[in-house]
Formats: structure tokens, C-alpha cells, sequence
């Protein structure tokens, strides 16, 4: 099938009003200017609402009396294509799996939220966060204590019974 | 103090006060044109220095003042630098003599809310604004940029077209006032009980469009055209340097501005109210004429001074807005448009124009009908119809057509094409 193209309708010789067209111009403008739009979001002050599904930020959930609720099974390193996550597994006195080493570099993320996907333990959360800038590089590689730290709401998991989150 | 001595002392007063607030209305118009041209595409414009961006016009020029000035190597460096200062002085030299309030009463006398109320006005005012090409022309010429170069020469040819029509338009005004001194043409809309708007409608448009020519503005920026010339004649020029044309060319449209409000919509005069009327004659200031011809004498206030004042900026910031809101809806014109444009249908049409206002007012002149409302409406009823016919013979491609209706006059093979771009 060949690319269609939109082909602008002129009209004939003398059947343009130029007065009229300025008018009409002038009149849009006006309006406008009257009424502006108000498109612009003032970011700094004005924060943009995040959709429910805005995979952002990581962030680790914990328990109650503060330990991360990661149990090291290894499965959000394994699917992550970015390949962004490390993760080194210990296990305590009682055979609990815990993560010794688990950090997150934001700079490789692609922010896909298969991590939050794949934990068994809903422990790894994308977050509806996007302000991380850093002034050094290595300030971007978030280890176990910075993720728990983060406090943003964390992102909505696609649900298939309501796949446009109605 | 000596008569001399005060004489002096007022007109520096009024200079340093005018200049001042030409100089910041100049600075607020960049804020004003941005901020409009913001509203307009949907956007906020510049709103973080100050409330509401107010501080704005400061910050810019301190930093066109402490930015380096670059000096193109092969530039004439003499007139490089002459240039800015050629386009700035008849820019903020012209405001002096159009009047801006009714007389104010001071303890040594009343005084005219005018720089300097020059019997020779409207020929000062053209003379200036033909000055101000020479500013542009040369600082073109001096950056030795081809870009710069055919800026400046668009200019020069624009400039000069759109005075004659200009110069044109003004004459039916003339006509009508009797003098060329601004503080009349302000007293004679008085008396007529009209805005010469309404009587010269005609008139008034092809002055508004010989303005907009004249002070270099959207729809005819052709010296800058940013698409074709980068920026035209100011191409080379950095800093305070360019600061100085921005300036020139904003003091030209409040000049321009103030000039359509004392020409047209009664310069400082308030609508329906004959208590303002005031106009220096042999026997002091009067307000008019009775039956028998005796003046009548008026009394100057701060008040009326005041309201006046009030009313003159209104209708000055009504053009001034009006530059912006059409600057940021219409589309440039294509050279040789602005060139057909001047001469061959704003010239001719003002001639007639002129011709049939000059037979009109003889006419009623003949009939004795007095200076007053009855005399302004015949002649609104004659420049109406004149006006409406104007605008219905040049439009729908009768006289001006756009480029696409030339293409196809002048080659019918590639035509065809043109036409049917589906085929």
C-alpha cells in the first residue's frame, strides 16, 4: 500500500477573502490571548501527577522491624535486560535467604519494572519518582540502605482483568 | 527667577520626564511583546525574575550591558559604531512633540503637557522617521555582511516607499485640521466632536499599515526577516550595540502608537465629555466658540491633567498592544508584496483619497454646514463607504493576490502540476 497523502484543498481564483482570513487570524489570537491556555505545567513549584503506572525510582520495601523483605532468589537480576542490578545473597542463623549486597544502578535501568514483576515477595518497587539527579556518577548506583530509604509511592503492576487501569 | 530661567527649567523638567517614560515604557514593551506572544502560542512567557516577570526588561539590560561587544574585523569601525547611535536618536527625539494631557496649572503658570509644541509637528515627526533609516542603512553597510548589507538595503527601500504613503495619508488629516502643530489637530477633533478616526476611516488604515512599514514590525519586517537575513542590518552587532536598535525600534512603535492616538483617536481628548476641551488662543485658554463667536474661556485642573493623561495612555497602549497581537498573527509579507503593496495601490488610493475628502469638505464648506457633528458625519458616511469599497476591490485577488496566483499566470505547463498534485 502506498503512503497517502493529504492533499490541501485550495480554493479557486478570487474566492479567498483576505480580510476575512486576517480577521479570523486576529480573532484567534485574540482569544488566546484572553483566555491562555494553561498547558504549561510551573515544574518547579507545580509537580506533574504521575499516573498510577509510572515506573520510576527504585525502591525496596521493608518489614516492620526494618529489615528488607528481599530474599535473595536472584530472579530480578536474572530478568532484568539492563542488566543493572547486583545482587550477592547471604542466609542467617534460622536458613533466611537475605540480600548481603543489592544495588541498583539508575543510570542502566531502563525502568521497565520487570524487577517489581518478578519479586515473589513484592520487595523491588519501581516508584512514581523522577527526581534523581546527581552531581557524581557514582551517586547513581543505589545500594540496599538508599533503596530503603525511599519513601515515594510505589508504581501500580499492570493488571490483565483491567489493562487500561479504569 | 528670570522668565528665561523658568522657561528652561519646565522644558528640562518635561525632556527628563518624557524621556524617562518613553525609556521605560520601551522597556516594557520587550516585556509586554513577549509575554503577549507567550499568551498567544499557548505558553507563559518569561515569569521568574520579579512578579509576573516584571523585573525582566532589568535583568536584560544588565546583561546587554556587561556582555562583550565584538568588533567584526573587516567592518568600517567608524560608522559600525555610528550606526546605533543614527537609529536611536530620531527614535526617542520624535515623542517631543505630541501632546500627552490638557495644560497643568503650576505656580508659575500653566503649562503645555507637550516638549515642545513646535508649529511645524507633523513635519518634524516625518522628517525624523526618515532619518531613521540612515541608522539602519549604515550600520548594514558598516558590518560588511552580506546579510547585514541586504537588510539594510531592504530597509532603505521600504523606509522610503512607505513614507510617501504615510506623508499621503496624513494629508487628509491635515486637511482636516487646518494646521500641521499636534496640539491643534488634538483641539480640532474636539470641536468636530469626533475622533478623526471615524471621518478619515480611510486614512487611519493606510496609515496604521504605513506605520507598521515604516517601524520595521511584522507583517513587514523585512530588514530582519530572521528566515531570509538571520536578523537583517543588526546581523554583526552584540550587546548594547544591538540593545540601542531593539530600543530604536520599540521607542519608533510608541512613537508610532502615540501618534495614531493623537491623530486619530483625539490624543488626550475624553470621549463624550466637553470639560477637557482646551486650546491656547489669543484671549488664554478657552474651551470654544458661542453662537457669536466669542470664546469661551476653560479653566485648567490637575484633575483634567490627570484624566487626560489617563486617556492618552489608554489609547497609546490600545496600538501598542495592537503591534504586538497583529506582529504575532500575521505572516511576513514576500518582498516584491511589500513593494506593490506601497506603490501601486497605497499610493494611488490615498491620492484619490485625498482628493475626495478635499471635494467633500468643499462641498459642505460651500453648503456653510458648521465644524461640528453634522460636518464629521457626512464625512464618516463618505469615508465609509470609500473604505468599504477599498476593501472589497483589493481583496479576493482583484488587486493583491498571493503567490500562488502568479505561479499560474506564468507558466501553464508547470501549472498543471501545480494544480493537481494528485495526478
Amino acid at each position: 500500500m502506498s503512503i497517502s497523502v493529504k492533499v490541501m484543498k485550495r480554493p479557486e481564483a478570487g474566492r479567498t477573502s483576505y480580510m476575512r482570513a486576517t480577521l479570523k487570524g486576529m480573532s484567534l489570537t485574540l482569544r488566546h490571548l484572553v483566555r491562555p491556555s494553561s498547558v504549561t505545567l510551573e515544574y518547579p513549584e507545580e509537580q506533574p501527577d504521575l499516573h498510577p503506572r509510572w515506573r520510576g525510582t527504585h525502591r525496596m520495601e521493608v518489614h516492620a522491624d526494618g529489615r528488607p523483605k528481599c530474599v535473595a532468589c536472584g530472579l530480578c537480576p536474572t530478568v532484568c535486560p539492563a542488566n543493572c542490578i547486583r545482587l550477592v545473597g547471604g542466609e542467617d542463623d534460622q536458613g533466611n535467604r537475605y540480600p548481603i549486597v543489592y544495588e541498583i544502578d539508575e543510570f542502566r535501568c531502563i525502568f521497565c519494572g520487570m524487577c517489581q514483576e518478578v519479586c515473589p515477595v513484592e520487595a523491588i518497587h519501581v516508584g512514581q519518582h523522577f527526581e534523581n539527579a546527581e552531581y557524581t556518577r557514582d551517586r547513581f548506583v543505589y545500594d540496599l540502605d538508599r533503596l530503603m530509604e525511599q519513601d515515594h509511592p510505589v508504581t501500580d503492576l499492570w493488571d490483565p482483568s483491567d489493562p487500561r487501569s479504569e | 527667577m528670570g522668565e528665561m530661567q523658568e522657561l528652561v527649567t519646565i522644558a528640562a523638567v518635561k525632556v527628563v520626564a518624557v524621556f524617562t517614560v518613553l525609556m521605560v515604557v520601551v522597556a516594557y514593551m520587550t516585556l509586554a511583546e513577549r509575554r503577549v506572544s507567550a499568551f498567544i502560542q499557548d505558553r507563559l512567557g518569561p515569569n521568574r525574575v520579579g512578579p509576573f516577570g516584571l523585573l525582566q526588561p532589568i535583568a536584560d539590560g544588565i546583561k546587554n550591558i556587561i556582555k562583550e561587544e565584538t568588533m567584526p574585523g573587516t567592518s568600517a569601525k567608524f560608522y559600525f559604531v555610528l550606526g546605533p547611535a543614527l537609529a536611536i536618536m530620531p527614535a526617542v527625539v520624535t515623542i517631543a512633540v505630541i501632546p500627552f494631557a490638557a495644560p497643568l496649572p503650576t505656580p508659575v503658570g500653566t503649562v503645555d503637557m507637550v516638549v515642545a509644541d513646535v508649529p511645524i509637528g507633523v513635519l518634524y515627526i516625518l522628517a525624523l522617521s526618515s532619518l531613521a533609516v540612515y541608522g539602519v542603512v549604515l550600520s548594514g553597510w558598516a558590518s560588511n555582511n552580506k546579510y547585514a548589507f541586504l537588510g539594510g538595503l531592504r530597509a532603505s527601500a521600504q523606509m522610503i516607499s512607505y513614507e510617501v504613503a504615510l506623508g499621503l495619508s496624513l494629508i487628509a488629516v491635515l486637511l482636516l485640521v487646518g494646521n500641521v502643530t499636534l496640539t491643534e489637530a488634538v483641539w480640532r477633533q474636539q470641536q468636530l466632536g469626533l475622533w478623526f478616526v471615524f471621518p478619515l476611516s480611510l486614512a487611519f488604515i493606510f496609515f496604521l499599515i504605513s506605520a507598521l512599514a515604516e517601524t520595521n514590525r511584522l507583517p513587514f519586517d523585512m530588514p530582519e526577516a530572521e528566515s531570509e537575513l538571520i536578523t537583517g542590518y543588526h546581523t554583526e552587532y552584540s550587546a548594547m550595540k544591538f540593545s540601542m536598535f531593539f530600543i530604536a525600534e520599540y521607542a519608533h512603535v510608541v512613537t508610532a502608537s502615540a501618534l495614531l492616538a493623537t491623530l486619530f483617536l483625539g490624543g488626550w481628548d475624553i470621549p463624550f465629555w466637553t470639560g477637557d476641551d482646551m486650546f491656547r488662543h489669543e484671549s488664554g485658554w478657552i474651551r470654544g466658540f458661542d453662537e457669536t463667536g466669542a470664546p469661551i474661556p476653560a479653566t485648567p485642573s490637575v484633575l483634567i491633567t490627570l484624566l487626560t493623561l489617563a486617556a492618552f495612555s489608554v489609547k497609546t497602549g490600545f496600538f501598542l498592544l495592537l503591534y504586538i497581537w497583529i506582529r504575532w498573527t500575521l505572516p511576513r509579507f514576500r518582498y516584491d508584496q511589500v513593494m506593490h503593496l506601497g506603490w501601486k495601490v497605497l499610493l494611488p488610493s490615498s491620492l484619490g483619497y485625498i482628493m475626495l475628502i478635499a471635494g467633500t469638505m468643499l462641498v459642505l464648506d460651500q453648503l456653510g454646514v458648521p465644524f461640528g457633528i453634522l460636518y464629521g458625519g457626512v464625512l464618516t458616511v463618505v469615508s465609509g463607504i470609500t473604505t468599504l469599497a477599498f476593501l472589497f476591490f483589493v481583496d479576493r485577488d482583484r488587486v493583491i493576490a498571493g503567490a500562488h496566483r502568479r505561479r499560474v499566470a506564468r507558466s501553464p505547463i508547470a501549472d498543471e502540476d501545480a494544480l493537481e498534485p494528485g495526478g
